[in-house]
């Protein structure tokens, strides 16, 4: 108990908005936006973390460094893939994934 | 209601109005823009449980970083005036149906586990302690995951600047 705060509410929270970003990533059809929901889906798994750590465990620190490595491949990620994003536009003229089907045989 | 429920609240609020908009909205520089707020009231939320720290690197790295490197990759690919076209309503409705049992499981079993809550520890995480976290070879230490972040870190980078570099054909 987080001070009248259960836990059960940062779970509620962080589940709602895991699949916010599901929905996100099902639904849309531009890549930049589709890279936006895995941001989503990240950073609600960053809070679960932190919740478990803070009222769960609140002796270690295991949570907040699961978290900052999150964060860290989080960044290696999103750098990587606008890189290809824009290889992708300067090709294809456009970042449709419907529309990227140059490499199907 | 205390101030830390109301204040979890008024945070989580934020969160889930802001996530559905990022997801909806048609303008790509606004879901950047409201991805953007998510980012910020979820490191309200650290800094409402006393990981400072882990605060100021959520919002120097994600809100500063990420949402201005995708803001940038919005501006080189599509224009400014642009509107996404509505997806199809069958695979609106099939999307929501997948996220809504999923969620909907996942809550129900999360509201019925009983969870051994400790009482809170107010106490802030100093720096020193992260850092010898961080660098120590021991029980509780994270060096190796810190150097191998290191390597991956400098490899992505490598690997993006080659990929977004002009080509001489």
């Amino acid at each position: 108990m987080f001070e009248g705060v259960p836990i059960h509410w940062f779970l509620v929270l962080s589940t709602l908005m895991f699949f916010i970003g599901i929905y996100g990533f099902l639904v849309r059809k531009n890549l930049i936006t589709m890279l936006m929901s895995i941001e989503l889906i990240l950073n609600s798994v960053c809070i679960n973390f932190v919740a478990f750590n803070k009222i769960l465990y609140p002796g270690h620190l295991e949570g907040m460094f699961f978290t900052l490595f999150i964060i860290a491949v989080a960044a290696a990620e999103a750098s990587v893939a606008i890189a290809i994003i824009i290889n992708i536009y300067r090709r294809l003229v456009n970042i449709d994934v419907e529309k990227m089907d140059e490499m199907k045989y | 209601m205390t101030n830390n429920q109301f204040m979890f609240l008024l945070f989580s609020v934020v969160i889930v109005v802001f996530s559905l908009l990022t997801v909806t909205s048609r303008r790509i520089l606004r879901a950047a823009t409201f991805l953007l707020f998510v980012l910020v009231s979820t490191s309200g939320l650290y800094f409402l449980l006393r990981f400072n720290f882990l605060a100021a690197i959520q919002l120097t790295l994600y809100a500063g970083g990420i949402v201005v490197l995708i803001i940038f990759s919005v501006l080189l690919t599509s224009h400014i005036s642009e509107k996404l076209a509505i997806p199809p309503v069958t695979k609106r409705i099939f999307a929501a149906i997948a996220a809504i049992a999923g969620a909907v499981l996942c809550i129900l079993t999360i509201l019925q586990t009983q969870f051994v809550q400790k009482t809170f520890d107010p106490a802030r995480t100093n720096i020193r302690t992260i850092g010898e976290g961080m660098l120590s070879t021991g029980k509780y230490g994270y060096a190796l995951p810190f150097e191998v972040i290191s390597v991956l870190l400098l490899a992505a980078m490598i690997g993006s600047i080659i990929l977004a570099k002009k080509r001489k054909d």
